[in-house]
């Protein structure tokens, strides 16, 4: 424990915290939720805190798992998967004696009401997961820095988090004003990667977002800034940003978060068009037919299932096909599958042959076999991970439902 | 030529070491994941993102930074990749060190054997100045000595 408390120490010296403060939240949130061989040290290390009686003191959920056999995939590559997570049990079965909330806790969207982790405004956390970091801090106004994984595990076992960053309130004014002056409503994935990339770990306040997401944090905004805060943190390493109108502490203190000498970023249609053209593709033949579509990196919302599953049967009319042309798999955590499960949407989506996991899709990835398939996402997170393809989310209906 | 520049100590040792320089953000997770996980001796970057540093060898290299960008998993990664003896032989960051590479270099620090020195705040002109295979020297109080 006490080595526990020196790293800690350590850690908020280096950000010159005068003190360590108690975790508010209910849950704690760990990034890591895969037992591969490569990482065993982690493992080893989590043996060691066990051993010495170091556990949680609340209860947390964790990222995705990586496996789920319902994903499509050939023998050979089951194969690798078996070796790569030979270390998948013994870190579940670690996780259970630190104190994950139970079974399904495995989700990278443990903030939504499906899952039940949902932070309160102004609430301490100890979470890691870059994407839920973003979120937790930005659109629900809880208080968590970008914690590492093992670090986060720590503040969780301390019951403790040194003061710092986004604690503060100087950490959470904006040090960049970005001007949104499209022409049409921006991709969220394309938007957060154009901000993450140029801001990097600065806060942004965005103007001129609201006139195409709208001034209430209803099921589509909300959905719309999960995946838009994935890419700031993903392409670059936001962890939390100000969207004027729209968030809570935007609408609560408008610009006076913003920093006497805060930047200006303009972001118009050329700009968007710009940050696509720059992503690499590494498809060994970029004109290869895709073989898998994973749409879900973070995990989808309930209201992103449905609307998907309504966009889908409705080009495939259309395009004169019952199934989708390309696999397809949308990922979400298992709180909003088993709600999904019990809408008239779940039968029909599954009729387009599009499958419903709650896999990581980048864990997926990681498996060198897969790595070398054409994939293609929507998501900016899984493209700067792995080799899948970026496309805008209009782009990828088309492709699945065989129109382009 | 020789040129120093004073740099705020993390973790503290000495190095020698020639240098590899990232312009950009240096996203730990998609820079090492794919050498770790097989094994890579010498430990390549894997980060397509990063045309400064894609599939050079990080291994026992001064890796000089502005800072480190992307997943959560950053500071786990560089824990492990020290307690596997796959780090770099120090970091050197331009700007002040973020969260999550100071979280993996601290962890590396207090629990395992690895040696890795890291410094922060060195500075825009270093991070202008230092280019690929200089040879480099840290002292222990943050002095970083570039020659080259």
């Amino acid at each position: 424990m006490a080595k526990v408390m020196k790293t800690l120490v350590m850690y908020g010296d280096t950000f010159h915290a005068d003190r360590l403060v108690p975790i508010t939240s209910d849950y704690g949130h760990t990034v890591i939720s895969f037992g591969i061989g490569a990482m065993q040290p982690v493992y080893e290390l989590y043996d060691e805190l066990l051993k010495a009686g170091a556990v949680s003191t609340q209860q947390f959920s964790a990222d995705p798992r990586p496996l789920d056999k319902n994903v499509p995939s050939n023998p050979l590559q089951d194969l690798v998967f078996k070796i790569m997570y030979k270390e998948q049990e013994r870190y579940e079965k670690q996780l259970r004696q630190f104190g994950i909330i139970n079974d399904e806790a495995y989700t990278c969207t443990n903030y939504l009401p499906e899952v039940g982790n949902t932070p309160k405004k102004g609430d301490i956390l100890s979470w890691a997961e870059s994407s839920a970091v973003v979120f937790a801090n930005s659109v629900l106004g809880a208080r968590c820095n970008r914690n590492s994984g093992i670090i986060e595990l720590m503040g969780s076992i301390a019951g403790l988090v040194p003061e710092f960053g986004f604690l503060t309130d100087d950490g959470r004014k904006a040090d960049y004003i970005v001007e949104i002056k499209t022409r049409r409503k921006p991709e969220a994935q394309l938007l957060g990667s154009a901000i993450g990339m140029h801001v990097m770990e600065k806060v942004p306040y965005v103007v001129g977002l609201d006139q195409w997401i709208g001034d209430e944090l209803n099921d589509d905004a909300i959905a719309y800034l999960k995946d838009f805060g994935a890419a700031t943190a993903s392409n670059g390493s936001v962890g939390l940003y100000h969207i004027e109108n729209l968030t809570p502490e935007a609408k609560e203190s408008g610009r006076s978060l913003l920093r006497e000498d805060a930047k200006v970023y303009v972001v118009d249609d050329a700009e968007l068009e710009r940050v696509k053209e720059s992503y690499p593709v590494i498809w060994k033949n970029k004109d290869a037919k895709p073989k898998l579509c994973f749409m879900g990196c973070p995990h989808m919302t309930l209201k992103q299932l449905k609307d998907w599953t309504v966009r889908i049967e409705a080009l495939l009319k259309t395009s004169g096909r019952k199934r989708v042309a390309i696999p397809t798999v949308f990922t979400a955590s298992p709180g909003v599958m088993k709600e999904f499960a019990k809408t008239e949407y779940a039968k029909r989506l599954k009729e387009t042959g599009v499958i419903v996991s709650y896999i990581c899709p980048l864990m997926y990835m990681n498996n060198p076999l897969c790595k070398i398939m054409p994939v293609i996402t929507s998501s900016n997170k899984l493209r700067t991970y792995t080799s899948a393809r970026y496309y805008t989310e209009d782009e990828i209906a088309l492709k699945i439902t065989g129109l382009a | 030529m020789t040129k120093t520049f004073q740099g705020r100590v993390i973790v503290p040792g000495t190095a020698k070491a020639e240098a590899l320089v990232s312009h950009g953000g240096f996203n730990t997770l998609a820079s090492y994941q794919m050498a770790l996980m097989f094994g890579d001796k010498e430990v390549k970057c894997g980060d397509q993102n990063n045309p400064d540093l894609y599939h050079k060898s990080m291994f026992r290299k001064a890796l000089c930074l502005p800072e480190t960008i992307g997943s959560t998993t950053g500071g786990m990664v560089l824990y492990s990749a020290c307690a596997l003896d796959k780090q770099p032989a120090c970091m050197l960051f331009s700007k002040t060190i973020d969260s999550l590479a100071a979280s993996g270099a601290i962890l590396a620090a207090n629990w395992t054997e690895a040696n890795m020195p890291v410094v922060d705040e060195l500075g825009q002109e270093f991070l202008d100045y230092v280019k690929d295979g200089m040879m480099i020297t840290i002292a222990e109080d943050g002095l970083v000595t570039v020659e080259g």
